[in-house]
């Protein structure tokens, strides 16, 4: 399936998608971000740059990712739910289809160190992963609580042969863990490309990150219209930083028939303390570089996040999600802790499918969406990530022991 | 441009007795009202002709640890932007060094731009540094401040393009502010005393503005050779070092002690054209 950058859509010039994105970082990074934009500017001209990450995807990565129909996730009528298989590429979850690409990228520009932030540990195994693959020296901030929380991720980016630094500052995680990368590439902005995991931070990253995972919804939509003859009435994915659901919402926008639907991590509910639903409960700030949706209190300062899943567990979301709030062409809702908990039990009895926990917030919602839906609909979820990263973590919830 | 008022006298003085002006950087709350007003009136006896008051921010991205850790104290005691606003009017109100607000555009953009411009003038503030808001975005808060007539010092880093440093000169209000070196804030890695003063040479022929030099400089001597070549000499993280952990008199004392090492480490120099 061939992949082409969108040249023709939004960001606009400064990196806008409406009022939101832009470039706020400091002076020092403006350069590298404006030699950044010019590389992928170059790169995405260049057929020969798409064959060689096209090439990866499909022998590395494993695509086309396959769609599978969860005919037992729900009983009744209701509408056909199709998983997006993202947990089965190569490390369990979308976030390599973004590495491999700003890998490519980064070798392209001549820089031979990178560096990424990491929440769960995911886009750090899968940034470790392709900088193995490439040669490439790879350094990963990750926050002191997550270094704790995560001890498997972590042992496996060793093992990959990255360097974990992890972050003291602040919350300890990964609003902190981004700061510290931002630093670092502030420090050594000559010889390191900064992989960021999600479509946020400044221009062009929620541009180029997008059209590195939009390759999910590219290969969803031919597959549902090859096997089912139309077009889903729905298109279902979850919102941390929101890369997964950009990847598969972008080859659906078009499709006015189609409704898109965002599934935020309420945490203990939307209207708490403890929650990561920048969108239901954020209001318009300026956080890691862009303007955006943002969990913040009155005085600007950016709030701490509370949610079950680590991935959601962010207190921002990238830019062109909130200008597809605004704009209505998407709705975002909440699902909280115990709904994604039910639905990650629920998809490993019903499917043998153990979902990330950021997925089963996604599925908790699709579960209802389905039954008001009924038969007439079509469901199209998108299943980011393998949950084996999560067992510890229910376990824990649960009282359960699992070996360490 | 010309110099905008406050800061204009501030380099004009310094000019005037041969030397660079220095230029303190503390966090407003950092780690109480009453220790920030003290150690504000010690740097003003010491010689300190202007002081950046840190409006503190849960997420610095420019600044190193120490900084951050400042904002962090000044912030667990409660500290509401307005507050900081505040000290800089009770530091106006005793005769201190003017206050130049140094802050990041989440909070100024969450309080209001307009709201802010109006209120630091009223507070005796004489401008604003937002490093997290480059050329590109300076619309978004700088003209209501440029309104009220404060100035809006912009940055220029090691990697910034000449052209590009030309452009940001020529946008820059009060002073040019060159970053001494990459990174952010803090005093582990040295200044590169020999990048600035190439770059001040170079834009003496796009800005007639004071140029003025900060990031990692934390010695006298390290002050006197900034102080040799720039027209300001900004300390921020070694003079937060200097009284981490004191309070009231003592911080003051041990501020005030610091900054007349910095201060007395001020080269003289020959009477350069008048700028501005």
């Amino acid at each position: 399936m061939s992949i082409e950058a969108d040249q023709h859509q939004l960001p606009d010039a400064r990196g806008y998608f409406g009022r939101f994105g832009g470039v706020f970082v400091p002076e020092v990074l403006m350069e590298a971000l404006a030699r950044l934009e010019q590389a992928t500017r170059e790169a995405f001209a260049d057929p020969a740059f798409w064959s060689e990450y096209e090439a990866l995807l499909r022998d590395y990565v494993g695509r086309p990712s396959p769609i599978y129909h969860a005919e037992r996730l729900v009983d009744g009528p209701h509408a056909p739910i199709v998983f997006k298989r993202e947990d089965t590429n190569h490390t369990g979850a979308h976030k390599i289809n973004n590495t491999v690409g700003q890998a490519l990228l980064a070798r392209r520009m001549g820089k031979r160190r990178l560096i990424a932030e990491t929440g769960a540990g995911m886009h750090g195994v899968a940034t470790a992963t392709i900088g193995a693959k490439l040669g490439m020296q790879v350094d990963v901030y990750m926050g002191a609580v997550d270094v704790e929380r995560q001890a498997l991720n972590v042992y496996l980016m060793k093992l990959l042969g990255a360097t974990v630094y992890p972050v003291e500052s602040g919350t300890r995680t990964l609003k902190d863990a981004t700061n510290e990368a931002f630093r670092e590439w502030a420090a050594r902005v000559e010889d390191t490309f900064y992989v960021i995991g999600s479509v946020v931070g400044a221009h062009p990253y929620p541009y180029l990150v997008r059209e590195f995972q939009k390759v999910i919804g590219v290969e969803a939509r031919a597959q549902i219209l090859e096997r089912y003859g139309r077009l889903p009435s729905d298109v279902v994915a979850c919102v941390g930083g929101g890369s997964n659901a950009m990847g598969i919402f972008h080859a659906f926008v078009g499709d006015a028939e189609v409704d898109l639907w965002g599934v935020e991590a309420a945490g203990h509910g939307v209207g708490s303390i403890d929650t990561a639903a920048s969108l239901n409960a954020g209001s318009v700030g300026i956080l890691h570089g862009s303007r955006s949706y943002v969990l913040q209190d009155d005085e600007g300062q950016v709030r701490d996040t509370h949610s079950v899943s680590a991935g959601l567990d962010y207190p921002g979301v990238g830019p062109e999600h909130s200008y597809l709030k605004d704009s209505g062409r998407a709705r975002y809702v909440a699902i909280d802790d115990a709904q994604a908990l039910a639905a990650f039990h629920h998809t490993a009895r019903r499917e043998g499918i153990v979902p990330a926990l950021e997925s089963a917030h996604a599925i908790a919602f699709a579960q209802k969406l389905a039954v008001e839906r009924g038969p007439g609909g079509l469901l199209v979820v998108n299943l980011s990530g393998r949950g084996d990263k999560d067992v510890r973590t229910v376990a824990a919830l649960e009282g359960a022991e699992v070996a360490r | 441009m010309i110099a905008s008022g406050g800061i204009g006298d501030v380099f004009a003085r310094a000019r005037n007795e041969r030397r660079a002006a220095l230029i303190a950087y503390i966090v407003a709350g950092d780690p109480d009202r009453e220790t920030t007003l003290a150690v504000v009136d010690a740097l003003t006896q010491a010689g300190v002709d202007l002081i950046e008051l840190g409006i503190p921010y849960g997420d610095p991205l420019a600044d190193g640890p120490t900084i951050a850790a400042a904002g962090q104290r000044a912030l667990a005691t409660g500290i509401k932007f307005a507050d900081s606003i505040e000290i800089a009017a009770a530091a106006h109100a005793r005769g201190a060094a003017p206050v130049l607000f140094f802050t990041y555009v989440n909070p100024v953009d969450r309080y209001g731009a307009e709201r802010f411009a109006r209120d630091a003038r009223d507070a005796g503030a004489v401008g604003a540094i937002v490093p997290d808001v480059p050329l590109e975005e300076l619309d978004a808060f700088a003209p209501p401040l440029r309104a009220a007539g404060l100035a809006i010092p912009l940055l220029i880093a090691p990697t910034t393009p000449a052209t590009r440093a030309a452009r940001i000169a020529a946008e820059s209000t009060g002073f040019v502010y060159l970053v001494s070196r990459l990174g952010v804030t803090g005093a582990r890695r040295e200044p590169d005393v020999a990048w600035a003063a190439r770059t001040i040479e170079r834009l003496r022929s796009a800005t007639t503005l004071p140029l003025a030099v900060g990031f990692g400089i934390s010695t006298p001597a390290q002050v006197a050779a900034v102080g040799a070549v720039a027209d300001g000499v900004i300390v921020g993280s070694a003079l937060i070092d200097a009284y981490a952990g004191s309070r009231g008199a003592e911080a003051a004392r041990k501020a005030g002690v610091y900054a007349a090492s910095l201060r007395a480490a001020l080269p003289e120099r020959a009477l350069r054209q008048s700028s501005g």
